[in-house]
């Protein structure tokens, strides 16, 4: 390891070989940079124009925030967080195996599959007090709803996956004597996972959302909540810190997923959506 | 003819089609596509299956796969009646069909894997293989970052993985520009030239199939019927310049008569 820039406090110009520093200033995405641009804007504008809090916050205000209520954001936070968790994973649990029937079953793709297109018209939001009145007040109708709006991405694409296997390619596995389950598991299932993955971060996104809508409806806990509540006292500034919250689950599950992704494809050209790093 | 590499053995009929048709149910009804063929294959020949499109020619190769079933007549291939995929061949498509999260080495392995063969031995066969073909500096690469000429010799190293006794290759270079495709004519030869394995080859063209077969079978459409068996009497190992040869361009010349009479070329303009 070659000194850090930090370190070297005399005043000769650094010689041209790439530094620690300077490298890891250059693998900060551009996208950051423009945030922090913009943040920037947001914070003078603010200033100078002396808008008031309850109209628009400045972003230091926001901050502060953070700092002064962490310990009502975060417990709050968790608890949108693991209503989004859960969802998640069951809409995974429900959506794949129901995909691999479909695929694999002609009466299921004739007598299910449809309704399943068919029910995506179906407003969510309008459903959510029913599943209330159902489920109660607490973490339960909020995952169901997150099920329900995350599910639908990763059928439909599970099944596009599970169907893009050439028939050349089936012809081939059963002409190497492949039983069922080698095909589905060393040729179908392989080929179909870019397609269930871009399902998967569909999903991640309709997840947050879901959770957040089903906890404006009824809910005594979570981000959704405490926006609802800021909202009532007039507290914008509370308010946009939850947004910023609930934003920062949903970036960091989507890069998750995005991570995962390029751990079990590794074939698939890598996106260039954040930057290398 | 008794070139070291075409030690071909004794004759023995090893593949037998007798009175053979296809049909399918089409949207307007049954559509034959094959009508009462028979031939008989030697062990260690390779046999060329020359025909325009839709004649039939694929369809016999998945009848001969076992891929997909007879409707009218038998297929035995080494006295074994074929009733189901045919697992002890080996299969070439137009298309490589490569699994794209496989390495090269690794699309040749999931011959062995699937097969559940010794896995170490395969590898060594299998790097072998790469070898005869030029590939050795991509066994770690994904298909993606080959060109179409060495994804079909991955593909082709896949299909013979397991030492089949019968190669059946559908088109293989069809989808090759023809420097590539001449290339890989050379390098399908040596493949099969330490085997005593059986190929049935279908092409659509006459320079390619004369060029690599024993015998050339020549199809005509709808249905598809066997026109004309033609052997093709030139020495072995071949090499590309023999195409200019008066012999070979003597099978050039009576295989594109046979199309002319068959209506497949039409020449006035």
């Amino acid at each position: 390891m070659t000194t850090t820039i930090a370190e070297t406090t005399d005043d000769t110009v650094i010689v041209p070989k790439p530094n620690m520093l300077l490298r890891a200033l250059m693998a900060v995405p551009p996208a950051l940079w423009t945030l922090l641009v913009l943040i920037s804007i947001w914070e003078l504008s603010v200033q100078i124009g002396k808008v008031p809090a309850y109209i628009l916050p400045a972003p230091s205000a926001i901050g502060a925030v953070f700092f002064n209520y962490w310990h009502r954001l975060l417990p709050n936070a968790l608890v949108t967080l693991s209503e989004v968790l859960i969802g998640f994973i069951g809409a995974v649990v429900v959506g794949v195996p129901l995909a691999v029937m479909i695929v694999y079953s002609r009466a299921m793709e004739k007598a299910v599959y449809p309704l399943i297109v068919a029910s995506q018209t179906v407003p969510k939001v309008a459903i959510a007090p029913l599943l209330l009145t159902w489920f109660g007040y607490g973490m339960t109708p909020k995952i169901v709803i997150v099920i329900l709006l995350a599910f639908f991405p990763i059928v439909i694409n599970s099944v596009m996956g599970l169907k893009s296997s050439s028939r050349e390619m089936i012809y081939l596995a059963r002409s190497m004597g492949a039983s069922g389950l080698q095909t589905f598991w060393k040729f179908r299932l392989p080929q179909a996972l870019p397609s269930i993955f871009a399902g998967l971060k569909l999903a991640t996104v309709l997840s947050v959302i879901g959770a957040v809508v089903a906890e404006f409806i009824g809910a005594d806990k979570g981000l959704g909540y405490l926006i609802l509540i800021a909202g009532a006292n007039f507290d914008i500034t509370r308010q946009f810190a939850s947004i910023i919250l609930i934003t920062l689950i949903g970036v960091l599950f989507f890069v998750t997923l995005e991570q995962m992704e390029r751990f079990f494809i590794p074939w698939k050209a890598r996106s260039n959506i954040a930057g290398e790093g | 003819m008794a070139a070291p590499e075409t030690i071909r053995s004794a004759s023995r009929p090893h593949i037998s089609i007798s009175g053979v048709s296809k049909t399918f149910q089409g949207r307007q009804g049954p559509v034959q596509a094959l009508q009462d063929i028979n031939l008989s294959i030697e062990k260690g020949e390779f046999v060329s299956i020359l025909g325009p499109s839709g004649c039939g020619k694929s369809t016999l190769l998945m009848l001969l796969s076992g891929l997909l079933p007879v409707t009218k007549g038998r297929i035995d291939v080494d006295k074994k009646h074929i009733d189901g995929p045919n697992a002890d061949a080996g299969i070439v498509f137009q298309q490589d069909v490569l699994l794209e999260w496989r390495s090269a080495l690794q699309n040749i392995m999931i011959q062995a894997e699937i097969r559940k063969s010794n896995i170490p031995e395969a590898r060594e066969r299998a790097r072998q293989l790469l070898k005869m073909v030029s590939l050795t500096d991509f066994e770690n690469s994904y298909p993606k970052e080959l060109s179409g000429g060495m994804r079909q010799r991955v593909s082709i190293c896949r299909a013979l993985l397991h030492r089949p006794p019968l190669l059946l290759m559908d088109e293989p270079f069809g989808a090759l520009d023809a420097m590539t495709r001449d290339q890989l004519q050379i390098d399908l030869l040596r493949l099969c030239s330490d085997n005593d394995m059986t190929v049935f080859f279908i092409t659509h063209s006459i320079t390619e199939a004369i060029f690599l077969s024993d015998r050339v079978v020549v199809m005509s459409p709808r249905p598809g019927r066997i026109e004309r068996i033609i052997d093709i009497d030139l020495p072995r190992p071949r090499r590309l310049s023999m195409r200019e040869d008066a012999k070979f361009i003597d099978y050039t010349r009576e295989l594109t008569g046979i199309f002319k009479s068959l209506g497949v070329f039409r020449e006035e303009y």
